[in-house]
């Protein structure tokens, strides 16, 4: 793979979160690359490092064959000369200036014409054209975030940078978008880096994944191998595990690939893959909510080797997802339907069982 | 009723809030945008025509502009009349008394400009003069009107540096704050009345309609 970026980036970052250290080394191909991570992770300050509205405290950044930043040769292009494409979770679209102003802006070097045509051919590509002389108090969410993203790539960028812009639209919005935008880029083949803390977002761009955590690359891959084992507590949390449990190790079975551990504080035991760990060993196991089954009745002749007993605690309904949860003494969070809990007539108090396949259950560390 | 202190007065108001407000633009960026650590200092020296009474400004400037002074000196050497007691001086004066007045207000406009929206221009390309021009100046519309009503009104009311460096030279220092202090020392009652209230309707109507036309200016009653 050539990349078409390469930054190697230290920079002590302050901020409301606290203080870390960014210290990461990334190579960058064409196409897209998701930055996930827990907020306060420095994915922002990776960005701005990049498009050089920070300056690292040591690295080098190189795109595209030239260099932007290379702390050892004293080189440090400003922003306004890095040809990149930044796009805010704001979108910080000027709100005095039309749709047309807004996206001419970076290009008034060109001759009106030229500019003029510019201007009307990427409007034009993002379905935003009849917005021209609109302000963008007078236009929808949606329409911000496509008018923001045409007045950063009718620059030609050659580095293109999403800071989150796109987590208010909904899913079906968002797949349109994210459409057009691979539509643009199928010709350039620029690299897109955009940070992302949705799982939508991931699961439709993902082509190639990095993880932050506090600073540092935790993970990197295909987006679903990075996210079916996430190895850290905080980034569990982020991609979805809601069910986060301490448990003791009691035995191993080698053979099986198997072993046995105790939930803490309860009488729950879990058959979960084996891992390299020692009877009387305490663990912490993520498990997704989505992952879980659930019965009225107690299941036999099923593959799982995890059926617990429980009673339902609480159910919540919010939107296409109702979580409940169901108590066995620990609580577990499950994700069902709402035509499952009418089909199942599921409610409050009523006794339910936990089916939990041995290799939904993850480990992770602190 | 004698109209010339009246017009002399919104003469240099005018002068002064225009000339002022020019002067001010740049200080005002870079006190809300410069990164020098002894910004302070100068914060503060930008603040004291606020606090000082204008007796102690007034007589500092009468002495810097004094004819035994470089300043005064130089002065008229150029234009074969001293600087204090003219009307130049007088407009020196105020520039430098409601300072504070149109730097403040600009100030605060300044930074109120979501400092996203400054990067987002500089990764479009734009330098910092660009950006200013382009996205903070438009931006802090009102912070320039406020800063122009401030200065413009709190010119008009000076009183004691006018005293100190303007003396009371009918048609050349005597603004409408002197005479009506003039009258009511003459015990002529009705000319200050008529002066004082042809001020105050004056002063009302511009502001009413300053407030009426644009809500976001800085007002004593706007809960900013």
């Amino acid at each position: 793979m050539t990349a078409a970026l390469s930054a190697r980036i230290r920079k002590q970052h302050r901020g409301p979160a606290g203080s870390f250290v960014l210290d990461v080394s990334v190579e960058i191909a064409p196409g897209f690359t998701i930055v996930f991570g827990p907020s306060g992770a420095g994915k922002s300050t990776l960005l701005d490092c990049i498009a050089g509205l920070e300056r690292p405290d040591a690295g080098r950044i190189v795109a595209g064959g030239e260099t932007l930043f290379d702390s050892a040769a004293a080189v440090n292009l400003p922003a306004q000369k890095r040809r990149t494409a930044y796009v805010f979770q704001t979108l910080a679209l000027f709100p005095h200036l039309t749709v047309e102003e807004n996206t001419g802006y970076g290009i008034a070097h060109l001759p009106v014409e030229e500019r003029r045509a510019r201007v009307a051919e990427i409007l034009e590509s993002f379905g935003v054209a009849g917005l021209r002389s609109r302000k963008p108090g007078e236009i929808s969410g949606g329409e911000r975030q496509r008018v923001a993203l045409a007045r950063s790539l009718v620059t030609s960028p050659r580095l293109l940078l999403l800071d989150e812009p796109f987590s208010a639209l909904d899913a079906e919005l968002k797949a349109e978008l994210f459409d057009d935008l691979r539509a643009w880029n199928s010709t350039r083949r620029i690299p897109i880096l955009c940070v992302t803390h949705s799982r939508d977002e991931v699961d439709a761009l993902g082509e190639h994944m990095i993880v932050l955590d506090r600073g540092r690359i935790v993970a990197e891959g295909f987006p679903r191998d990075v996210l079916r084992a996430p190895r850290r507590q905080r980034l569990a949390v982020a991609a979805g595990f809601e069910n986060l449990l301490h448990a003791t190790v009691l035995n191993l079975r080698e053979s099986d690939g198997v072993m046995r551990v105790a939930l803490k504080d309860c009488a729950v035991e879990l058959e979960v893959p084996l891992a390299h760990a020692l009877p009387g060993q305490p663990i912490q196991l993520a498990i997704r909510a989505g992952d879980i089954l659930l019965a009225t009745e107690q299941p036999g002749g099923l593959s799982a080797r995890n059926i617990l007993p429980g009673k339902i605690a609480a159910l919540e309904e919010s939107g296409s997802l109702v979580r409940v949860v169901v108590d066995c003494g620990a609580r577990f969070l499950v994700h069902v339907t709402p035509g499952t809990v009418r089909k199942l007539g599921l409610q409050t108090g009523q006794p339910v069982w936990l089916v939990v396949k041995t290799h939904s259950c993850h480990f992770v560390a602190d | 009723m004698n109209l010339a202190p009246l017009f002399l007065s919104l003469r240099l108001a005018a002068i002064v809030s225009l000339l002022l407000v020019a002067v001010s633009l740049p200080l005002a960026a870079w006190l809300a945008f410069g990164r020098w650590r002894g910004r302070f200092l100068l914060e503060a020296v930008f603040a004291l025509p606020l606090v000082l009474p204008p007796t102690i400004l007034g007589f500092y400037l009468l002495v810097a502009m004094g004819p035994r002074s470089p300043l005064g000196a130089l002065w008229q050497s150029l234009f074969g009349h001293g600087l204090a007691f003219s009307f130049e001086g007088l407009v020196l004066a105020s520039l430098l008394y409601s300072l504070p007045f149109a730097v403040q207000p600009l100030v605060s406009a300044f930074r109120g400009v979501d400092p996203k929206l400054l990067s987002a221009s500089f990764v479009l390309g734009a330098s910092p003069l660009r950006t200013f021009r382009r996205v903070v100046l438009p931006l802090s519309y009102s912070g320039l009107v406020t800063a122009l009503v401030l200065t413009f009104a709190h010119t008009l009311g000076e009183f004691g540096v006018v005293l100190m460096v303007g003396g009371n030279l009918p048609g050349v220092t005597r603004t409408v704050s002197i005479a009506i202090y003039d009258s009511v020392q003459a015990f002529d009652y009705a000319e200050a009345n008529r002066l004082a209230l042809t001020l105050l309707a004056i002063c009302f109507t511009a502001l009413s309609v300053i407030y009426a036309v644009n809500r976001r200016v800085w007002s004593p009653w706007s809960s900013r």
